[in-house]
């Protein structure tokens, strides 16, 4: 079994989570070579073969061009499976790739059961095995679902490669996120508020309470997205990453781009009306209740 | 200009989920049914999009059975301009690939200048679909995106990356983007539009018409995963789950010392 692993490089950097498909494919005991478009200057530790265009001619962001670097990786190496990060980059550029081969394609891979990939459905609450009716396979892999056991070493035998294929949008650069704004990856403790605060005046019950437990407050994505938090506030894989040692998230379900924020906290306290929420996987202590009342309850214990 | 924009219903997230008898999706009884929420978003744009340039024709589409046709009303109560319903009552049994068939199969002759997805479903998320549908008709495709703009012909994006960043893109029409949540605010829909919606054409015909592709993959098996424990639960009262809560904090952390 062979497979195609495609790292991402981004503002002049490998990413890390590139060292997640190695892991991968080490836990398939698969052969696998690797795709880049990058650089010579940020080369991926990773003993195997490199396949590497130049992101300096061909922009980090391209997807016909990086489309047809892939498809002629793709006709060399022959894979069985080509591996992307489920990402803004590999989301992007696999269905793209599938399509182009005839392949099957299973998105936000969690574990690979018996050779079967098993993604997550309706906001992680179900699983599902996806069995492919062809010989090829392109898979995203879940952020942080598959991780190297050790530091990541060695040094890929680097094969350049070129394309003269046409692009079909122009890249302008990046906008980086909004400074200012409260760093949140300090606070020792974060109450946050989700979905399930229903409404903007619920939010000082949250505040309140990050107050008397002498903490910052924080926000998952439909708050922010109601803009009813700033951005600044959000705990996610598009907001800010977190470790303080007590993360209390009130109302929030557990997307996996939340999840993906602050799993790292020491203590977790979810609370929550519903007992299946995914947030509760995470969650050292779940509080089944009604935020709008328990939440004060909890503040004025506190603060007597 | 013409512009389509393809929504999916799908069931309200919160709900109380069942595998259905067959063990291949989720039991589709007793569930609250929504538009698909990046969808809204998708909407929402090209309802912008349609006032920005004034002479527009918006379809909205959605692949499903009878029921989806609630949905669609409220795409129309938006502002969509006609809707066109593809019956099928179990879309869940085709792939991304076949369901994107069905859409550029559909779309082909019809010359849209914009075409808006969502950036994936809330129930299968497989964040395929738009792209495809670009791909299947050779038009370029801007996913994942956060603002949009339009101007001469050119569409000018802004793609959400990990952390918060963004990447710049834009390219010429005709194009699809799929909208990312947080693009714009979707409207509610007013009550005099509500019952304009009930007056616009809704064109219903089978997906059997327009596939003509097999798909790459199915669906084994779908089941609630392991839960892996550990986490405590507590229910009751309010103010005994505080007291309950707090003896917690005091034996488990140091954020009360």
């Amino acid at each position: 079994m062979k497979a195609l692993l495609v790292a991402e490089y981004r503002d002049g950097q490998l990413l890390a989570s590139s060292y997640e498909l190695v892991a991968f494919a080490q836990e398939l005991g698969a052969d696998s070579a690797m795709f880049l478009v990058g650089s010579d200057s940020a080369l991926p530790q990773y003993d195997g073969t490199l396949h590497l265009a130049d992101s300096g001619k061909y922009s980090e962001f391209n997807p016909a061009v990086h489309k047809q670097l892939l498809l002629d990786v793709i006709a060399k190496e022959q894979p069985e499976m080509v591996v992307f990060s489920h990402s803004s980059y590999g989301w992007d550029l696999a269905p793209r790739i599938s399509l182009a081969l005839g392949a099957a394609h299973a998105s936000e891979v969690v574990e690979i059961v018996d050779g079967v990939p098993v993604v997550p459905v309706c906001n992680a609450k179900l699983r599902r095995q996806i069995s492919a009716k062809t010989d090829q396979i392109v898979v995203t892999l879940q952020s942080g679902a598959f991780g190297l056991s050790s530091d990541p070493v060695g040094t890929p035998t680097v094969e350049k490669i070129d394309t003269d294929t046409a692009a079909q949008v122009e890249f302008g650069g990046y906008e980086e996120a909004e400074a200012g704004g409260v760093d949140l990856s300090k606070a020792e403790v974060i109450v946050s508020a989700g979905r399930g605060i229903g409404k903007p005046e619920n939010l000082t019950i949250i505040e309140d309470l990050a107050r008397a437990l002498k903490g910052e407050y924080g926000a998952s994505r439909p708050v922010v997205d109601s803009e009813w938090v700033d951005h600044s506030r959000q705990v996610g894989s598009t907001g800010q990453t977190v470790s303080p040692k007590l993360y209390v998230a009130c109302g929030i379900s557990g997307a996996i781009q939340h999840l993906a924020g602050m799993k790292k906290s020491e203590y977790v306290i979810a609370i929550n009306t519903d007992k299946d929420a995914p947030i509760g996987e995470v969650a050292d202590v779940l509080v089944v209740a009604d935020l709008k009342e328990f939440v004060p309850a909890l503040t004025a214990k506190l603060t007597a | 200009m013409k512009i389509l924009v393809c929504i999916k219903q799908v069931p309200d997230m919160e709900s109380k989920f069942k595998i259905a008898g067959d063990a291949t999706w989720y039991d589709s009884g007793d569930l609250a049914w929504r538009m698909n929420e990046y969808d809204e978003y998708a909407v929402e744009q090209a309802v912008q999009l349609k006032s920005q340039v004034g002479d527009a024709d918006l379809t909205v589409l959605c692949i499903g059975p009878q029921r989806v046709q609630e949905t669609m009303k409220k795409a129309l109560a938006m502002g969509c301009d006609r809707g066109v319903h593809i019956a099928d009552d179990e879309p869940f049994k085709k792939d991304p690939f076949e369901i994107a068939s069905i859409i550029a199969e559909f779309a082909t002759d019809k010359k849209f200048d914009m075409i808006f997805t969502g950036m994936q479903s809330q129930d299968r998320g497989s964040a395929q679909v738009g792209i495809l549908v670009a791909e299947l008709l050779n038009i370029p495709s801007i996913s994942t995106v956060v603002d949009f703009a339009f101007a001469d012909g050119k569409v000018s994006a802004k793609r959400e990356l990990e952390g918060g960043i963004k990447a710049l893109v834009s390219c010429a029409t005709p194009a699809l983007v799929t909208c990312q949540l947080g693009m714009n605010t979707p409207r509610y829909p007013t009550l005099p539009n509500i019952m304009k919606a009930k007056r616009k054409e809704l064109l219903s015909f089978p997906a059997a018409d327009l596939l003509k592709v097999e798909g790459k993959q199915e669906t084994a098996k779908v089941y609630f995963p392991e839960k892996k424990g550990g986490g405590l639960v507590l229910e009751g009262a309010a103010g005994d789950l505080a007291d309950q809560l707090i003896q917690i904090l005091k034996e488990k952390t140091a954020v009360l010392a």
